[in-house]
């Protein structure tokens, strides 16, 4: 087994401010942490390698800062880790990072087949969902988004079996291998590192690639160049000015108020009024 | 399976920092272990960096370390209800570099003081508390952690481990902490606009004012309030003697937000955003409250073995100077090929003897004790210089000869001639 997993480093939202000033993001001095729906995934690859053993590598795309997030894969157990990172990808929107990403992993799959892609759900700084389900589209991957947890894998009938949220239900879906699971957050608790691991991902040496050592040969699919999406404006949403109705009625009494307030409501939703109605019949 | 480094250093604090910097500088393998997510994530401090510390162990510091200003006024206020009596000290010296002090932020100091340490050699591992030490007979012989496989071990192992010092409490090193021998301190980082700070203080530049405050803001607890300025925030905090705290039942918050609400200082942080609150304890007993440093295969450095000098804010200096000096002490043991026993280890002490350290500390010695005792110094004198001063400079058809007067009875009404001469022998015999 290879499992590949996608990990972005990101700013750590809770820790963000905006500058009472001029109103923008104040990023310096906000720490960087590893997205936390990756973490999510990298647990569940993980315990697929306790299980059927192999070889999990964690890649990412980023700025040479993003080393730490990789060493803290690496501390989680993960074997082998990549950083991505090149002048030529600043940029980049979700087509061309997933364009990246994918050429760097079938890179990968050069020196060993790979049989699964983990990715977050999404990110918290991104929050597009997007880069998953590009991966799998430009690798010819079966693509599992939504998953909650793998239930099962089958090395011989090389089959995976993973539970998905969907709205109304769990699904159980079984698909074949090589697939790419795109994790729900809250699913799983990242393990707490062992010393020996913690020892190697200080020591451990990383593989930095740039754009050539990722196999990539067409600049115009990637950074600025390869990002057709264009962000034409960023503003903060007016608070919505809904103000609370105090309700009264003549009497005070709470049968009276009661009353008062369902009138109320059935005259301003006719529909909730006629449902109550029928179901009363 | 475990392995073996020349020397562990429990803490990426200030102590543990310079510990470990000044080791691996020399050669030796060192493993430093903190618990927070990164070196800076939980220590506090006012905080003011003494140049002279830092430049004995990286000379030219200045050159990268994260500093916000340098300090070229120093206000001191002794404060009413409402007002202050206070002496300013400016001088175009500390606008000249190399300058003195700096106001810094922990949390970027120490993840640069660490990265230095790291660069020297030593290896850092984050998110890892030493749960106790490893013992051969009464010998220290290594950490473990709380991690699955966490035992290492080393020839040496340096606690710089801050004030609770769990460690050193538990090996029996260090008695527990008496409560009249810490301050609990408690402080905001507010948010200002760089030219706003400029304005208000009267400063250009990177140049930067100290605010020390004494008086009726601790409410008669033994303790003193600070406002520091950033680049582009201001601290301002507080801080009290633990076992007044208790006695007085008052919370320290509630204590910094009244002081923060005192005329004389609330338009000074007016507009400010709160961006931080933090509270921490500082070992204030002084040089009685100093435990055994060292012993067999183990030393304490910075706050862990109390070394701070509380009648001039002086902490993470003295945390940096024990830290290089038992550094030091290791350094030539392992030159020499001796092992490091407690009486080898004996030389540690000894120059801290001979240093700075030991000397201010000693100077100070009576210091607590006597502030402990006699309260006056925090809540009478503060009232009646302000007194003083008010009628003094107030114009209302009074003679002056007459105000004097009146002055020297409010001394000696509040407190008998005898009682006044008292405390003027006290002080002086604190800081004899
Ligand atoms: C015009 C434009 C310019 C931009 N310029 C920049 C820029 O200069 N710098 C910048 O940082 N962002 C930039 N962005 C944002 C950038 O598009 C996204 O951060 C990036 O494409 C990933 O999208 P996302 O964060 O929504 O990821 P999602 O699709 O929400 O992420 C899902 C999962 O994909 C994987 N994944 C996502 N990104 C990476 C990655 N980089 N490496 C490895 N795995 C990953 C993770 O597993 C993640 O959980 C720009 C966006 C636009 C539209
Ligand atoms: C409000 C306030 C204002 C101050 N102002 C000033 C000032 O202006 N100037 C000045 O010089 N000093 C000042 N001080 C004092 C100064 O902060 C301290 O003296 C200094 O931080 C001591 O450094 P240290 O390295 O010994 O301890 P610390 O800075 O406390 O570092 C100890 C480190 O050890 C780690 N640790 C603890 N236990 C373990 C364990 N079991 N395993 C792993 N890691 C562990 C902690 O996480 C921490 O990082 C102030 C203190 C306070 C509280």
């Amino acid at each position: 087994m290879h499992i590949v997993v996608c990990i972005k480093q990101v700013p750590d939202s809770a820790q963000i401010r905006v500058h009472p000033v001029t109103n923008t993001i104040m990023r310096q001095g906000v720490p960087a942490i590893v997205n936390p729906y990756d973490l999510f995934s990298l647990e569940e690859a993980l315990r697929l390698k306790d299980i059927h053993g192999g070889r999990v590598t964690v890649i990412t795309m980023g700025p040479p800062q993003a080393e730490a997030a990789l060493r803290k894969c690496i501390s989680f157990g993960a074997d082998e880790a990549i950083l991505v990172t090149d002048r030529a990808f600043a940029g980049a929107d979700t087509l061309a990072t997933s364009y990246a990403l994918a050429t760097a992993i079938a890179q990968i799959a050069k020196d060993q087949a790979v049989d699964m892609v983990f990715c977050g759900k999404q990110t918290i700084d991104g929050d597009t969902a997007q880069v998953g389900p590009g991966i799998a589209k430009r690798m010819d991957m079966q693509l599992l988004t939504y998953v909650s947890q793998v239930d099962s894998l089958d090395i011989t009938s090389r089959t995976v079996q993973v539970q998905r949220r969907a709205e109304g239900g769990v699904q159980v879906l079984t698909t074949r291998l090589p697939c790419l699971v795109t994790m729900l957050e809250g699913t799983n608790e990242m393990r707490f590192a062992t010393m020996d691991n913690m020892f190697r991902a200080a020591r451990y040496q990383l593989k930095v690639w740039d754009r050539v050592a990722a196999g990539i040969e067409d600049v115009s699919k990637i950074g600025l160049k390869g990002s057709p999406t264009v962000v034409s404006k960023v503003f903060a949403p007016q608070a919505k000015t809904q103000r609370a109705e105090i309700i009264d009625s003549e009497s005070g009494e709470p049968r009276d108020l009661a009353l008062t307030l369902i009138s109320k409501l059935f005259t301003q939703h006719p529909a909730m009024s006629e449902a109550v109605v029928k179901q009363s019949a | 399976m475990a392995e073996k480094f020349d020397a562990i250093v429990v803490g990426a604090g200030p102590s543990g920092n310079a510990a470990a910097y000044t080791l691996a500088k020399s050669g030796l393998k060192v493993l430093q272990l903190e618990r927070g997510e990164y070196p800076g994530s939980k220590n506090v401090q006012g905080a003011i960096l003494y140049s002279d510390a830092l430049e004995r162990i990286i000379p030219d510091f200045r050159e990268d370390a994260p500093l916000e200003r340098h300090i070229i006024e120093q206000r001191m206020w002794v404060l009413d209800d409402e007002s202050f009596v206070g002496t300013h000290y400016r001088s175009d010296e500390f606008n000249k570099p190399p300058y003195n002090r700096y106001t810094i932020i922990r949390a970027q100091f120490d993840k640069w003081f660490s990265q230095k340490a790291q660069e020297a050699g030593a290896l850092l591992l984050c998110e890892t508390t030493v749960s106790d030490l490893i013992m051969d007979g009464d010998r220290v012989v290594g950490v473990q952690t709380d991690r699955l496989g966490g035992s290492v071990h080393a020839d040496i192992v340096i606690l710089a481990d801050g004030v609770n010092s769990v460690l050193a409490r538990k090996a029996g090193f260090r008695p527990e902490l008496n409560p009249g021998d810490v301050a609990l301190a408690v402080k905001e980082i507010h948010f200002m606009p760089e030219e706003t700070i400029q304005s208000r203080f009267n400063i250009s530049g990177e140049s930067g004012v100290v605010i020390e405050m004494v008086g009726k803001i601790t409410k008669g607890m033994m303790g003193t309030g600070f406002l520091y300025t950033n680049k582009e925030s201001l601290t301002i905090g507080v801080g009290c003697m633990l076992s007044d705290f208790k006695k007085q039942k008052v919370s320290p918050n509630q204590l910094l937000e009244e002081m923060k609400n005192h005329p004389s200082i609330k338009p000074l942080i007016e507009g400010g955003e709160m961006k931080e609150y933090a509270a921490h304890l500082i070992p204030e007993g002084g040089y009685k409250a100093i435990p055994q440093i060292y012993g067999e295969g183990w030393m304490i450095v910075g706050d862990s073995g109390m070394f701070v000098n509380a009648v001039h804010r002086e902490g993470s200096n003295l945390a940096m100077t024990t830290g290089r000096i038992a550094a030091e002490t290791i350094i030539e043991l392992a030159e020499k090929q001796k092992p490091f026993s407690a009486r080898n280890l004996a030389a540690y002490r000894e120059k801290l003897d001979a240093s700075f350290v030991m000397k201010d500390l000693k100077k100070y010695r009576n210091m607590p004790g006597i502030f402990h005792r006699n309260p006056q110094f925090f809540t009478t004198y503060p009232e009646l210089v302000n007194q003083a001063a008010h009628t003094m400079i107030k114009v209302d058809g009074i003679d002056k000869k007459t105000k004097e007067r009146e002055i020297r009875n409010s001394f000696t009404h509040r407190r008998s001639l005898f009682g006044l001469m008292g405390d003027a022998f006290k002080m002086w015999r604190a800081f004899e």
